[in-house]
């Protein structure tokens, strides 16, 4: 069962240092062949090369609230990502201030019955000035039945 | 960095596929190495196993990233401005994925000159195993 009382929550703020071997590590394993990721020395980054927020937050407590909605390990699932860039996406070299909110919580009927949970995390990016440069937006649906592989209907781990 | 031209681009433009694969575990794993989600789902067997799934399941993220840079190897990484993923179907080692996306609509704001697109990516049996939606500007001054 979700906790509703996690809407709202704010996790701490962590920074985010945008690095050259980084890009050049993620935009090979997503399969870029764009030279922009490969060459000179501030790279910009692939479109969703923000997931590696994951090694910033775990330098910092409380920075990731996600873990207060409770979703459930064996019927919880990715079913949206989304990343909107304010202007160029950075580029290596630049300092990003982050901080996650729960910004979302609601139900739905599922298609084959059950009620389907969706929690909504909006991760914002700042530069040093405070200007918004990026922001993540995950999204997690709960199921009421454990997922079958036959049966998915809302997304994936 | 180069732009894209407002009129060198056409709703319904729809570049060449990729297909990649068939996926393996090293790929699955080599995408959480690099992005830190070690969630053991997606790699370790046994424990793939016990949760019920025959094989690691894979990762969500890494068909999703390989869908957006097949677009920005398109029309340019410095030129995105959204990208959203909604995942379909799992993928799992042995499938063969193909990607493809086509121009929605070319659109003008107060904020400038858009792009958006529509991709998918499907397996080997023709099922969509991700959807997405993309945003690109384009130059202002190219006119």
């Amino acid at each position: 069962m979700i906790n509703k009382a996690a809407l709202g929550a704010e996790g701490a703020p962590f920074e985010l240092d945008v690095e050259r071997g980084k890009i050049h590590e993620f935009a090979r394993a997503v399969r870029s062949q764009h030279p922009e990721h490969f060459t000179g020395d501030t790279p910009v980054i692939p479109p969703t090369f923000l997931a590696t927020m994951f090694f910033w937050e775990e330098l910092v407590q409380g920075a990731n609230p996600w873990h207060l909605a409770e979703m459930s390990q064996e019927r919880g699932m990715h079913a949206e990502q989304e990343y909107v860039f304010h202007g160029p996406p950075p580029r290596a070299g630049e300092r990003l201030f982050a901080k996650s909110r729960i910004t979302e919580i609601y139900e739905k009927a599922g298609r084959r019955g059950g009620t389907l949970t969706f929690v909504v995390m909006v991760t914002e990016f700042r530069d040093a000035s405070g200007g918004l440069r990026a922001e993540a937006k995950l999204t997690g649906v709960e199921t009421s039945q454990p997922p079958k592989e036959s049966e998915q209907e809302g997304g994936q781990s | 960095m180069s732009g894209i031209r407002w009129e060198s681009i056409e709703a319904g433009e729809e570049p060449e596929a990729l297909t990649i694969g068939p996926v393996t575990r090293t790929d699955f794993v080599r995408y959480q190495g690099a992005s830190g989600d070690m969630n053991p789902v997606h790699h370790d067997e046994v424990f793939a196993k016990a949760a019920g799934f025959e094989a690691p399941l894979g990762v969500g993220m890494f068909p999703a990233g390989v869908m957006s840079t097949w677009a920005t190897n398109w029309l340019g990484p410095d030129n995105v401005r959204r990208f959203r993923v909604r995942w379909k179907r799992p993928v799992w080692p042995g499938d063969t994925l193909t990607f493809s996306g086509a121009v929605a609509e070319k659109r003008e704001s107060e904020d400038g000159r858009f792009v958006d697109l529509t991709l998918q990516g499907i397996n080997q049996e023709g099922a969509v195993v991700v959807q997405g939606w993309m945003t690109f500007v384009c130059d202002s001054t190219d006119l």
